[in-house]
């Protein structure tokens, strides 16, 4: 299942975003930030106590079972009293989750988290990104493994000469995506596959920010 | 001819070429690239003008390139990916050919990861191989990448790296053929040490026919010192340094280190010069320009051919 990953903001900036706001409305999510634990109900349990060290009133708190979903408003209608005693909602979930409850309620909203990236969780704790969705997929030619999201020139030709043992030049611990999809196509006697010139991309695939409405026929 | 670039005329007279390296500098004044380039007069036949190599921010390779161009050098404008897009890259190939410059690098660009800001936006809209192509489309077929016709083609002499190098081995010759079907005219390789390892690419790139196709100058960087040949080999990804030669390095008494990497180099472009498929010789004396002329002139390329007109 695709998430959203998510790393938690310095202390001193959301100090610096709740300044001036006392009474504090948090909201998790039962999702995403489960896996990063990053807004779960342990974690939010932790925020609470570490905004009122800080001198903030928690008028309360819900984790809502999946921040991004439609049912959200109804979700968050049954805390209304507290919601409304509150000055900000402060939100320990992905961006996606932050703009849907913005949406909902007329209310300031902060978020507690950076959402980095949409990915998976590859082995226990390390979470990698999957695809950067640019609207002109090549997986068909590279093997099923993705360099415009995987190598961090997001190269569509080959390698560049900065391969090292198989690992990114710019960082050792991620591996060089075209060594991996090199190795894939050849496991799978393709490697013609990668004699074929990539055009540049065509980034009009859907241009930022994406929308896209399905004719009825 | 393709462009009116005296390297361009050495190749195809069959002469064994020369080019150097010139790195701008991190400032507008341009007395130091004038420095640097009467320093290589009359030794290369076409001098690289680095595009803010590592990702650290100098004076543009077009406004360096122009400077060397008017002391009657033949500057060879290396362009990386990483920081225009197709618009700016098209627009810039235009305003360097109109400026009088011949020869163009195609290259993706070192990631801004190790530059001087590392907190800059990269662009990679295309890569080098796409930047090769575009390049040959806008000279040979007076054509925009968008496919709209341009009046008055860029006459550039297209070149590109290649870093025999790099793993997985096994692609080096195929990428090599890539670029070559994409257009380009010449390739400068990556810093030749591990001669046995090159001898071998080189056979490959012949077992494909590949030499007769594309000019291939032998890329090498003279050490100045122990410290810089361990750095070479442990901190320069798709570097690769045999330990042979760390040890003739330590080995050379304390005030002839320098000169000991300048014999390494020379006796280097000698062992490249008997390689079939090799037609020149790239020298990249970093930060060790004022060397490139004794270089020259002990592998035996002093004086550099004349060329008519």
């Amino acid at each position: 299942m695709i998430r959203s990953i998510t790393q938690q903001k310095s202390e001193e900036e959301i100090l610096r975003l709740l300044e001036g706001l006392v009474r504090v409305f948090i909201i998790g999510c039962g999702t995403c930030v489960t896996l990063t634990h990053t807004g779960g109900e342990p974690e939010m349990e932790a925020m609470k106590e570490k905004l009122s060290d800080k001198g903030k009133l928690i008028t309360g708190g819900v984790v809502l079972p999946v921040a991004c979903d439609n049912l959200t408003g109804d979700a968050l209608s049954k805390h209304g009293q507290q919601i409304a005693q509150a000055d900000v909602l402060f939100i320990m979930t992905c961006a996606f989750g932050v703009q849907t409850v913005a949406r909902q309620l007329k209310k300031l909203v902060v978020p507690a988290l950076d959402t980095l990236f949409i990915g998976k969780e590859t082995a226990l704790g390390q979470f990698d990104e999957i695809c950067l969705q640019c609207g002109a997929c090549i997986l068909g030619e590279t093997g099923g493994i993705c360099p415009v999201t995987s190598c961090h020139k997001g190269l569509v030709n080959g390698p560049c000469g900065g391969t090292n043992n198989g690992k990114c030049e710019i960082d050792s611990a991620k591996d060089c995506a075209w060594t991996l999809i090199y190795n894939r196509l050849k496991d799978l006697s393709s490697l013609d596959a990668m004699r074929r010139f990539q055009q540049p991309r065509n980034h009009q695939g859907e241009p930022k920010p994406g929308k896209l409405v399905i004719s009825a026929s | 001819m393709k462009s009116e670039s005296r390297l361009e005329q050495i190749l195809t007279k069959g002469e064994f070429a020369v080019t150097s390296e010139c790195g701008p500098p991190r400032g507008a004044d341009a007395e130091v690239i004038r420095k640097k380039g009467e320093v290589l007069k009359g030794f290369v036949d076409g001098v690289n003008v680095t595009d803010n190599q590592t990702s650290v921010v100098r004076m543009s390779s077009i406004s360096s390139c122009v400077i060397l161009k008017g002391l009657g050098l033949n500057p060879i404008m290396q362009m990386v990916t990483r920081d225009r897009n197709r618009i700016a890259i098209q627009s810039d190939i235009l305003g360097a050919a109109a400026l009088g410059i011949n020869n163009i690098l195609c290259l993706t660009g070192d990631h801004q990861k190790f530059g001087d800001h590392a907190s800059a936006k990269n662009v990679f809209d295309m890569d080098s191989i796409q930047l090769v192509q575009t390049v040959k489309l806008m000279r040979d077929e007076g054509k925009f990448l968008g496919g709209e016709e341009l009046k008055g083609s860029p006459k550039m002499f297209i070149g590109a790296a290649e870093n025999p190098f790099a793993d997985p081995f096994e692609i080096r010759v195929p990428r090599l053929a890539k670029k070559i079907a994409a257009g380009v005219d010449f390739i400068q390789t990556q810093c030749i040490y591990n001669l046995p390892k090159f001898e071998k690419w080189m056979k490959l790139v012949r077992d494909r026919g590949l030499h007769e196709r594309v000019h291939i100058l032998g890329g090498v960087t003279p050490f100045k010192s122990v410290g810089m040949a361990n750095y070479m080999k442990k901190s320069v990804p798709g570097m690769d340094v045999p330990d042979e030669l760390i040890e003739r390095m330590k080995a050379a008494p304390k005030e002839k280190k320098a000169e000991e990497g300048i014999n390494i180099c020379i006796e280097t472009i000698k062992r490249l010069r008997e390689i079939e498929g090799i037609h020149g010789v790239h020298i990249m004396a970093i930060e060790w320009e004022e060397m490139v002329p004794e270089i020259v002139k002990r592998a035996g390329l002093f004086p550099r051919p004349h060329i008519e007109g």
